[in-house]
């Protein structure tokens, strides 16, 4: 990929953590508590803004072809998560 | 069921006390428990020098391999208690984790450990090997008394100590101990006799967790499955144990039947589907648990210190259980040995619980973390985990989401009240604080290792590029430090071999290496805790500066 990128990337400008897990880690914890309490459909619509506010700030459209090629790839049309 | 392992018989005897109604026999110190923890705790006082005794209610090491990953720094405090070699030499050293998600490997990891240490990342050993090993440590120490089936029935603190019912076959009798150390588990009978609380969150799943006997020839590997298909919609992990015993865990969910999942008719078509058909293989031993995670307010409570599993409880998750018990030890038995000694006040022994309540904390997010990731609680918690899961085999930062349990490492102390900050500028992690990291050096014209040659006391671990560079004043203060109240030993770290002044040792850093890790130039010292931590460093020695370190470290200043 040209412009996506996929390598580890969590963490806060200028800190360099103890543990390379962590930054991942605490983003992880933040992303699930987002969802702490609410109903299935009220966390898809969550995610969806999500997506929005995240590809906004993005905002480069070559980083976001890729991005959406990455998410699609390899998930079958009737596909559902286990 | 098969045995590879035949469980000791400790004796024990009729205790004296029972003779001598009325009498109450005084000990300055008595620790409750002599499973991993418990043991660490008596050798490490009686290599202090301080008579203890330790009581428990068995007569036998632990049933089943239960704690089965120890850590480097776990190894490396068993180095100082005398009891490593045989611990690695038993254990299965292992540095592959590979992960499956259905039926698919999405990515294998190396902890390849950093060369240049004497231990490895992690070994696995069954914890009945371990306490065998710790018992026959702690039997040779002569000021070590080990009750068997002395089971303590009641504790009543007192300010100058507690007093402490025993139960014996023959009887029961009563002692009074100056100072007591609580390492009887996580149910503790003593925390919940004196009405404490521990507090934290219980996990709704089940697990089971089987030792299996069979000749295999899988590496010794980690292997973790997230759904695999033959245990749908759960996790399961293979871990190698020593004598060709393997540890499978299969997460069973909060509904499963906790004694029916027991029984072998159960258990083995579980194995099977896992292994194949073909596969031979015995149960040894068969449980199923259920954790928390949770930690008491505070390990201490006046001159009763809680340690281990009875003060602070993980997820299985990163083995963080046993290896953090030995952590409190470490942490521990100095600052009371100060304290019985009357070379510092007591509040040395309210930074016990600060630090390892920190280094607690630290545990416990890490184990909830990877406890959450494994048994996701919600569907978009599920979603979230199986997109990391899909996207883990080809994208590297997904690869690093997967969170089946994080290496066990000791916490960094940076907070504690007992460091002197930093004053000049260092690079690397070696901060006041941190466990010192190993290195290789020599020692007499031998290989040997740095943290080897610190622990028990404080050390001043002193960098030069040859002696020539100690001059009288250098020499003056090594003698000095050597000389006080709380004594503080010299380790020369040298570029050069020679001859160490009066009251030193000298290693040669012929590598480079421990220079390099505790970026370290000619007069940098450290000031190393007992515990193998860092108290304070400078990029040139000044005894006063010392002084005063030692007495932060300490609760003197």
């Amino acid at each position: 990929m040209e412009h996506l990128n996929t390598r580890p990337n969590f963490g806060r400008p200028g800190q360099t953590p103890l543990h390379a897990f962590t930054p991942g880690d605490d983003f992880y914890e933040m992303l699930i508590e987002t969802h702490r309490g609410l109903s299935d459909e009220a966390s898809r619509l969550v995610n969806a803004r999500l997506v929005l506010l995240l590809a906004n700030h993005v905002g480069d459209l070559r980083v976001l072809r890729e991005a959406l090629d990455a998410a699609r790839a390899g998930v079958a049309s009737g596909e559902s998560a286990r | 069921m098969l045995s590879t392992y035949t469980y000791p018989r400790y004796a024990h005897h009729r205790p004296a006390e029972i003779e001598r109604p009325g009498e109450v026999p005084r000990h300055p110190v008595i620790v409750v428990g002599a499973g991993p923890v418990g043991l660490a705790a008596a050798i490490d006082l009686a290599m202090q020098g301080t008579r203890v005794l330790l009581l428990d209610d068995d007569d036998t090491v632990s049933v089943g391999s239960r704690g089965l990953c120890y850590a480097k720094r776990a190894l490396e405090i068993l180095d100082r208690l005398g009891c490593g070699d045989p611990v690695v030499d038993k254990g299965v050293t292992w540095n592959v984790g590979r992960t499956f998600y259905g039926n698919d490997e999405v990515f294998r990891f190396n902890l390849l450990p950093e060369a240049d240490h004497h231990r490895p990342g992690m070994v696995n050993l069954q914890q009945y090997y371990l306490e065998e090993y710790l018992v026959k440590r702690a039997s040779d120490l002569p000021n070590l008394e080990l009750r068997w089936k002395n089971k303590v029935v009641g504790v009543t603190p007192a300010g100058n100590g507690a007093r402490v019912e025993v139960e014996a076959a023959e009887g029961r009798y009563a002692l009074d101990a100056d100072w007591l150390i609580v390492a009887d588990g996580a149910r503790s009978p003593i925390r919940r006799q004196l009405g404490l609380d521990i507090e934290g969150k219980v996990f709704q799943d089940r697990f089971l967790i089987a030792d299996v006997v069979m000749k295999a020839d899988f590496p010794a590997e980690r292997w973790f499955w997230f759904d695999p298909p033959f245990h749908p919609g759960q996790s399961v992990l293979l871990h190698r144990e020593a004598d060709n015993v393997w540890r499978i865990d299969f997460q069973l969910g909060w509904d499963a039947d906790p004694e029916a999942e027991k029984h072998p008719e159960r258990v083995i078509p579980r194995i099977r589907a896992m292994l194949g058909p073909e596969r031979e293989f015995e149960l040894e031993w068969v449980s199923v648990y259920t954790f928390q995670c949770r930690r008491m307010q505070n390990f201490r409570h006046g001159r009763v210190l809680f340690v281990g599993d009875a003060a602070h409880q993980v997820s299985p998750f990163g083995a963080r259980g046993a290896n953090s018990g030995l952590q409190d030890t470490d942490n521990l038995v100095w600052k009371l040995k100060l304290v019985m000694d009357g070379k510092a006040p007591e509040q040395l022994l309210d930074t016990y619980s600060d630090e390892r309540v920190f280094a607690a904390d630290e545990n416990l997010l890490n184990s909830t973390r990877s406890t959450d990731f494994i048994t996701p609680k919600s569907q978009v918690s599920r979603d979230f985990r199986n997109a990391v899961l899909t996207l883990a085999r080809e994208h590297a930062f997904a690869r690093s989401l997967v969170n089946s349990g994080r290496l066990s490492v000791p916490a960094h102390l940076t907070g504690s009240a007992l460091n002197t900050p930093d004053t000049e500028t260092f690079e690397g992690s070696m901060h006041p604080g941190a466990p010192l990291a190993d290195a290789p050096v020599r020692h007499q014209g031998r290989d040997a290792w740095l943290l080897a040659h610190t622990g028990h006391d404080f050390t001043l671990v002193l960098f030069v590029a040859s002696l020539a560079d100690i001059d009288a004043g250098t020499r003056e203060a090594i003698r000095s430090l050597a000389d006080a109240a709380i004594p503080v030993r010299t380790l020369i770290v040298s570029q050069l071999d020679g001859d160490a002044p009066a009251g030193a040792t000298l290693v040669v850093d012929h590598q480079g290496v421990a220079a390099k890790r505790l970026d370290a130039r000619p007069g940098t010292a450290y000031l190393l805790r007992p515990d193998q931590h860092v108290a304070a460093r400078w990029r040139r020695l000044d005894a006063a500066a010392v002084r005063a370190a030692l007495a932060r470290a300490t609760c003197n200043a």
